[in-house]
């Protein structure tokens, strides 16, 4: 395996009683790429994802992320990832501060650490205003921005994120995906699930899920040549159709 | 250790901002307590009482001054005829008559015998029968000092002894209802709606892609619940001792390591709820059905489980109140020291055990 493949599955399958959500899916993902794991609901990849990020055993094959085996070291994959969830994730009910304090603390760092974090990442999301408000009361394009410098809190290898701009206006979005590329410029890898097309062509590439196997796997350029399409879009459509 | 710390003070966070759960946290326990103790009970106190006195003889008025003088009943009016007696009812306030027979104290001395009939407002089926054995009571009495010269050849006088609660209070009865009561509904209902809104929310989902380890969130979020369960058990404790009055014969060290035996397992029983509901409210209607109902119902805290249908008395054994009243009144009340529970105790271990086993068991399959 080369060093440069910080994900990397091999026939990575799921099974549900009798039904195969993921059906031996093979990938391997860059690091410091941006990587866009595309599918219709129900076509496996929030399953494909839990996998990954160590809350769900697979049922055969294999997958390496960040340097461990999902099988056996799942708790040291843990430690190197970060994962946003599609349901916006930090408490309501603390603060700005709380929330960061709460979780730079579950992934151990040090109260040090934690005030030089939090106060760059206050500046940087020009939350300086509203760093001792609580979390619900910021509109839900703040929350996610700050959801997501959450996730890089512990400056994991790996970032998971599921459908991380749902609902969110497309400025806000816009912004999102700057701060996306902010990561992936750092060197953190960018694992991403999303509904919207027009964000798959943000992604250096891009895989399409279908029914559990993955149908496409390219940089989203190859994707509509090869489909013969000006949009991903459409790419997407010929695919989830077959 | 230091993240343990950090999880412990988000859930204060949590509970300390969060109004409903700080009622039911320390609102409910007082307010039960102090309902029980005060407005429900068993006694009765100025029961107004209707005579109908067809005699009015010497009899006759001692025994109207006797029952007028008992604290337990106040006359409220003299009615004159038979008729009066069912209108009076209706009215609700006169929850019984006594009706003295014609000639009530001729026929006493001529024949020995005269009758008076107590009727009762039975509606409260409870207060008619303590009111119609009250005045029995009253009546033996004036029989005995009517009969104080004559020597009786065979007689067998009952001497009563109420032990452990002579006065018969009924809040002696209450507060270690309460007191399970609350602990399971903190223990068990709260710990389960907080766990099952992290599900909710989604953050639960994010704190098991952490380095915490599963058990360690558990852990986390169970601990603030057994602190404050402690701390609700010894507010009632101190309410009953100073406001009832209620005494604590026994150890009150082993009255702590009881409570917190029951605690753990209502928090056991919590955490299996928050297995297997997937939102608060599920969690919240299977802990209000599934634990509180039986615990008022089925645990013998008002409804005495000898008299229940065998099958309830069956079902009774597995709800682990039961085992927790027992054990706290005889420590409460009858001072009894480890000897006298330890079969309790250990059938509550057992359950915890069970039940910590079970949850463990139902979260791993949940992960899955």
């Amino acid at each position: 395996m080369s060093n440069d493949h910080v994900i990397k599955v091999e026939g990575l399958t799921k099974m549900f009683g009798d039904f195969t959500a993921v059906n031996a899916i093979t990938f391997e993902v860059e690091k410091g790429e941006i990587f866009g794991f595309l599918g219709a609901n129900g076509a496996g990849k929030t399953t494909a994802m839990k996998m990954l990020i160590g809350i769900s055993t697979p049922t055969s094959g294999k997958a390496n992320v960040a340097g461990f085996d999902v099988f056996t070291n799942a708790e040291d994959i843990k430690k190197n990832i970060g994962y946003m969830s599609q349901k916006f994730a930090l408490y309501d009910d603390l603060t700005v501060k709380e929330n960061i304090t709460f979780f730079g603390g579950i992934y151990g760092l040090s109260r040090k650490e934690i005030k030089e974090k939090s106060a760059v990442l206050i500046e940087e999301l020009e939350l300086e205003k509203a760093a001792n408000k609580l979390v619900g009361s910021l509109p839900l394009g703040w929350k996610q921005k700050l959801s997501f410098s959450v996730s890089l809190l512990h400056d994991p290898k790996i970032v998971f994120l599921d459908e991380p701009t749902g609902g969110v206006d497309p400025i806000t979005r816009r912004q999102f995906w700057e701060m996306i590329y902010k990561a992936a410029n750092q060197g953190t890898t960018v694992f991403v699930t999303t509904h919207y097309m027009d964000e798959a062509e943000y992604c250096d590439r891009v895989s399409i899920m279908v029914n559990g196997t993955i149908e496409a796997l390219d940089t989203p350029k190859k994707l509509k040549e090869r489909f013969k399409t000006d949009t991903m879009n459409d790419v997407f459509l010929k695919l989830a159709r077959g | 250790m230091k993240r343990f710390i950090g999880f412990i003070k988000k859930e204060y966070y949590h509970i300390f901002r969060d109004k409903r759960s700080l009622f039911i946290l320390f609102g409910m326990p007082i307010a039960q307590i102090m309902l029980f103790g005060f407005a429900i009970t068993n006694e009765i106190n100025n029961v107004d009482i209707a005579i109908l006195d067809h005699s009015k003889d010497v009899d006759t008025k001692e025994i109207i001054h006797k029952i007028s003088a008992s604290k337990y009943f106040s006359i409220d009016q003299l009615i004159e005829k038979e008729s009066d007696i069912e209108t009076i009812f209706k009215k609700g306030k006169v929850k019984a008559v006594l009706n003295f027979e014609k000639d009530f104290g001729k026929n006493l001395i001529k024949d020995g015998e005269a009758t008076i009939q107590i009727i009762t407002d039975a509606t409260d089926p409870n207060t008619a029968n303590t009111i119609s054995n009250y005045v029995n009571a009253i009546l033996a009495q004036y029989q005995k000092e009517l009969n104080k010269d004559v020597t009786i050849a065979y007689q067998i006088t009952p001497r009563t002894r109420m032990v452990y609660n002579p006065e018969l209070k009924s809040v002696y009865m209450f507060v270690p209802g309460v007191m399970t009561i609350i602990l399971m509904l903190v223990s068990a209902m709260m710990t389960s709606i907080s766990i099952t809104r992290e599900k909710e929310l989604g953050t639960m989902e994010i704190l098991l892609v952490s380095p915490l380890k599963p058990f360690q969130v558990i852990v986390g979020k169970v601990f603030p619940y057994i602190f404050l369960s402690i701390i609700n058990a010894v507010v009632i404790v101190l309410l009953s001792i100073f406001i009832f009055k209620m005494p604590v014969q026994g150890s009150l060290f082993l009255l702590a390591l009881e409570s917190i035996l029951f605690i753990i397992s209502a928090l056991a029983l919590g955490i299996l709820i928050s297995t297997i509901s997937a939102t608060q409210q599920t969690a919240m209607m299977i802990s209000l059905m599934g634990l509180m109902l039986p615990v008022i119902l089925l645990s013998g805290f008002i409804f005495p489980i000898s008299s229940m249908p065998l099958p309830l008395q069956l079902i009774s054994n597995i709800i682990p109140a039961k085992w927790f009243i027992i054990i706290i009144k005889g420590i409460m009340l009858k001072g009894v020291g480890f000897q006298f529970i330890w079969k309790e105790t250990l059938i509550l271990v057992g359950m915890t055990v069970f039940f910590i086993g079970l949850s463990v068991k139902k979260y791993k399959i949940r992960l899955e």
